[in-house]
């Protein structure tokens, strides 16, 4: 279960990001986009990323998953297809071999969503709401 | 009053991966060493495959073996029989290697042995055709087996791996006549998700087919010697005879070395 040693990856991501920011702020969520043309489950990633912050300071940091599906470019055609994962990768109109990826690769940490005093926000934050 | 805030990470998940694979394949160019990542599921032929190898191109090449193997070092025991030094790495749980671990590997490599001696380090992955995928371990190429026992449909079914292998060899040739399977279907689904590979058939317990791959084998470590930096030497060393000059010359080129 691969998703364990990513989630490792993310942690440390999360903390070196943390022990970096000057007034520790508390992380509410992380925002990861994971493509469909992908080795990840995402249903295996939470769990693990639930299981490995159980008692650490990210315990209860939200894992919210952007799930983006496989698009590929036909470059003979010049358009987009959407390939039907397990069975046909190739352009439907020239069957031309799947090439250029659109989207579906990603393997992303987005952003972090966190909270701390209005008074300590730093100019490079941007609010996303008041609470 | 607290306030929720947004920090833009844009950062790949496998960042840390990442960065310790283009650190490995540093060492790598550095040493002027070729390293091909070898992958497939379990029971393909990898380590038959490296057997012949070692076997067929050793005369020419010298080259060490990092051994991914889950539990046991019972494959790592069998290539150690060729002469070459096979380097094991007991991954535990975990389904693939990852550059950390073949960081370690090169640490042995550069410590007991002279590592600027050898010209190809071959990575034989953990048995799998999903995680091996989407780790790097510093290699130059990765190299994808698929069995004819396992069937056509396999490049559909684990299309990563197949997507992102510089060369897929379709083993087990010799069991083609006794099996319900179409070679050119296979040659034609690996296609779909794989423009530029080269896929070469073979079979390591005749032979057959095994001329072509060592020629690719030698013509990734003539490209890869003669483009990571203008101090290697054109030519495999023990072929050039020539040393290596100013081999200790640090910080070589990070590109991506050659491509299928």
């Amino acid at each position: 279960m691969h998703e364990v040693d990513m989630t490792k990856a993310l942690i440390q991501t999360l903390q070196d990001w943390w022990q970096a920011q000057p007034d520790m702020p508390e992380i509410r969520a992380v925002h990861l986009t994971i493509g469909q043309f992908t080795c990840v489950e995402p249903a295996s990633l939470q769990f693990a990323f639930a299981a490995q912050t159980q008692d650490t300071e990210l315990a209860g940091v939200a894992l919210r998953i952007h799930e983006t599906s496989l698009i590929a470019y036909c470059h003979s055609c010049q358009q987009e297809y959407r390939p039907a994962i397990g069975q046909q990768y190739a352009c439907p109109t020239c069957h031309a071999p799947l090439d250029d990826i659109r989207s579906g690769r990603e393997l992303k940490i987005d952003h972090i969503e966190y909270r701390q005093p209005a008074s300590v926000a730093r100019e490079s934050s941007r609010p996303v709401s008041p609470s | 009053m607290h306030q929720t805030f947004s920090a833009a990470l844009e950062m790949n998940l496998l960042h840390a991966n990442q960065t310790g694979a283009d650190h490995n394949r540093a060492h790598f160019d550095q040493w002027g060493i070729t390293c091909l990542n070898i992958m497939s599921s379990p029971g393909a032929g990898k380590t038959v495959l490296l057997e012949r190898t070692l076997t067929a191109l050793q005369p020419e090449l010298a080259i060490a073996v990092i051994e991914g193997d889950m539990t046991t070092e019972l494959d790592a025991e069998r290539l150690r029989r060729s002469g070459s030094p096979v380097l094991a790495i007991n991954t535990g749980r975990a389904c693939h290697l990852d550059a950390q671990m073949v960081a370690g590997s090169l640490h042995v490599l550069a410590t007991q042995y002279q590592p600027q001696s050898f010209d190809l380090v071959l990575v034989e992955n953990v048995g799998n055709l999903v995680c091996p995928a989407e780790f790097e371990v510093g290699e130059h190429a990765k190299v994808a087996l698929l069995s004819l026992t396992e069937g056509e449909d396999k490049p559909l079914k684990y299309p990563i791996m197949f997507r992102e292998a510089d060369c897929v060899l379709l083993t087990k040739l010799d069991l083609a006549p006794h099996l319900d399977l179409d070679l050119n279907q296979v040659i034609a689904n690996v296609r779909q998700v794989n423009a530029q590979a080269t896929i070469l058939p073979l079979s390591g317990k005749t032979g057959v087919g095994m001329d072509a791959w060592y020629d690719w084998v030698r013509s990734q470590v003539q490209a890869n010697s003669a483009g990571a930096s203008p101090c290697y030497s054109p030519h495999p060393k023990s072929l050039s005879q020539s040393g290596r000059g100013t081999s200790n010359s640090p910080s070589p080129g990070l590109g991506e070395g050659v491509g299928g």
